[in-house]
């Protein structure tokens, strides 16, 4: 990383984004103290993150990291309860309240009817809705996800993108990682664009959508213009065929569509 | 009824009355100095082994770990080996140089591991290698040390490597009772921490739980039961492999009563094993190490038929 400097208020669906490899999932995991951080600091409420215990870290921010795969099958319940760690820790019984946070957590993530399924015999989105459903039950007032929506169909990543922003809406940090920038650009309120380890550009998405800096960092021929239903900015990638046989490559064009 | 049978047969009635010292002499010394404590350390070993895996399953995210992985089975037979090589085997000497072997292949493994440096490729992961590297090194010195041995000396040293419960003195069903409270208490007590990490460590890290030193806890917890047992009563294998796969076929999933059921399904299968080392061929005794390998060929066939 190189000079990458971003703040993720509360009450704000922050949104990171930018090309493999430019670096979003390493944020994530110095966040988790699971990277070094040789320069420069992720810090929570202007706390640096070394300076808390993990413990109280986690009652602070919940992530959902890119990918997680279950050693041993467990209901989905007792999966999602778990997110109550942070503050049962090793000995203390689930109360009243823990228990309706988990209920609350399997009903935002859409995911109550699987509640006593085992966690083995969920399919790609399910499994994924579940592992949001365990950092919602953290009850948080920061949500941090890795690519929380790439398995799930349409409705099911709409649901998703509609839950981040009314959580967002009622006071939450939420960052999202996602490649997903149509979507991103409909419901974030910044978008932090990163390219090779360096912030690209950032700023609310009308600003950071633009054509040629998406070509630049994306390196592929793109036109952005504005989705028919809510008129928010939109990447269409245009057609580079491969040609096999032929040396020339055809030429993109970059235009913004009002 | 463990206490009853064996090369001499002692009815069941009169078990309980050698317990409580009256009746034939020969029986009471038989079920007191013999049989009482064989059992017990039988108990012991199982549920310590089957503790330690059932732990070690858990932190490692891996059905087939089990304690000796970490290569403390290796360094315990060394110690071992060394003892006897060196006409060292008074009461108690074989004991101490197998558990300091044991351990001292432990801290081998874990300084090993740090060569990998922080994070590398996952720490439990590291961990496994380590374990294996040592105890690959461990059968190497094992196998030096028997060529250049006497014969008496290899015969001691290879009945003491295939496991038996025969040598129970009560010293060592202390030293036994002991480490199994502190040890596997303490993994008791760390168990909701296992839950954690045998979700994977980021999101372990996400939930509060630094998957490292957690790791690592636990890795010695493990390995100090393991250390113990062997310690106690040679190499008794697969136990700790399959003892907590019954007890999650139980129907358990966290861990603090998974390794609490572990121990007792470990007690109870070491106590029947022993049994049958005992009984199946008298009056000669099998090694209960052989006994216990026996129960690996069921146990694989049917990982095997699951997996297909």
């Amino acid at each position: 990383m190189d000079g990458v400097s971003f703040t993720v208020p509360r009450g704000q669906l922050t949104a990171l984004a930018g090309p493999n490899g430019s670096g979003k999932s390493s944020i994530v995991r110095a966040l988790l103290r699971r990277a070094d951080i040789v320069g420069g600091a992720v810090k929570v409420d202007e706390r640096d993150v070394t300076t808390f215990s993990y413990a109280e870290l986690a009652r602070l921010v919940a992530v959902v990291p890119q990918r997680e795969e279950a050693a041993f099958p467990t209901r989905v319940r007792e999966y999602v309860a778990l997110g109550r760690y942070p503050h049962l820790g090793l000995w203390r019984a689930p109360a009243e309240d823990d228990a309706r946070a988990v209920d609350q957590a399997l009903a935002q993530a859409g995911v109550d009817d699987l509640a006593e399924r085992n966690t083995d015999e969920l399919s790609g989105g399910e499994w994924q809705r579940v592992r949001i459903a365990r950092a919602l039950a953290q009850t948080t007032p920061a949500l941090v996800l890795d690519e929380p929506t790439t398995f799930l169909d349409v409705a099911h990543e709409m649901a998703i993108f509609e839950l981040l922003s009314s959580l967002a809406n009622s006071g939450l940090a939420v960052l999202l990682v996602s490649h997903q920038l149509n979507l991103v650009a409909r419901f974030a309120n910044t978008i932090v664009l990163l390219d090779e380890g360096k912030v690209a550009s950032s700023g609310s998405p009308a600003d950071v959508m633009k054509a040629e800096k998406l070509e630049a960092i994306y390196r592929w021929p793109v036109v952005v213009t504005r989705d028919p239903a809510v008129g928010a900015p939109a990447l269409v990638p245009l057609r580079r065929p491969l040609n096999l046989f032929d040396q020339s490559t055809p030429t993109s064009s970059t235009r913004d569509k009002p | 009824m463990a206490i009853a049978r064996g090369a001499v047969s002692v009815p069941i009635a009169d078990v309980f009355n050698a317990l409580r010292g009256r009746g034939d002499p020969t029986f009471i010394a038989i079920v007191r100095d013999l049989r009482l404590p064989r059992v017990i350390l039988g108990a012991l070993v199982g549920a310590g082994l089957g503790a330690s895996g059932a732990a070690l399953q858990g932190a490692l995210r891996n059905p087939l770990a089990e304690p000796y992985l970490l290569g403390v089975s290796g360094g315990a037979a060394v110690g071992a080996v060394i003892a006897f090589a060196l006409g060292a085997t008074g009461e108690g000497v074989i004991t101490v140089a197998a558990f300091a072997g044991g351990i001292s292949a432990v801290f081998v493994a874990l300084a090993v591991s740090r060569v990998g440096g922080r994070g590398a490729r996952g720490d439990m992961r590291t961990l496994l290698i380590a374990g294996v590297i040592v105890g690959a090194f461990a059968n190497a010195a094992i196998m030096v040390a028997l060529a250049r041995a006497e014969p008496n000396t290899l015969r001691g040293a290879l009945w003491w490597m295939m496991g038996s419960a025969a040598d129970a003195t009560w010293e060592r069903v202390m030293w036994l009772a002991a480490s199994n409270l502190v040890a596997g208490g303490a993994l008791v007590y760390w168990a909701r921490e296992i839950d954690v990490l045998s979700l994977g460590e980021d999101t372990a890290a996400s939930l509060g739980v630094d998957s490292e030193r957690s790791g690592r806890r636990v890795f010695l917890l493990a390995a100090l039961l393991a250390a113990a047992t062997v310690s106690a009563a040679g190499l008794i294998g697969f136990i700790g492999l399959v003892v907590p796969h019954i007890a999650r076929r139980l129907g358990l999933r966290a861990h603090r009563p998974l390794i609490v059921a572990a121990a007792l399904v470990g007690a109870t299968l070491v106590v029947a094993a022993d049994l049958a080392a005992r009984t199946v061929a008298p009056p000669t005794e099998l090694p209960l190490g052989a006994i216990t390998a026996l129960l690996g060929v069921p146990f694989f066939l049917v990982q095997l038929r699951r997996t297909a």
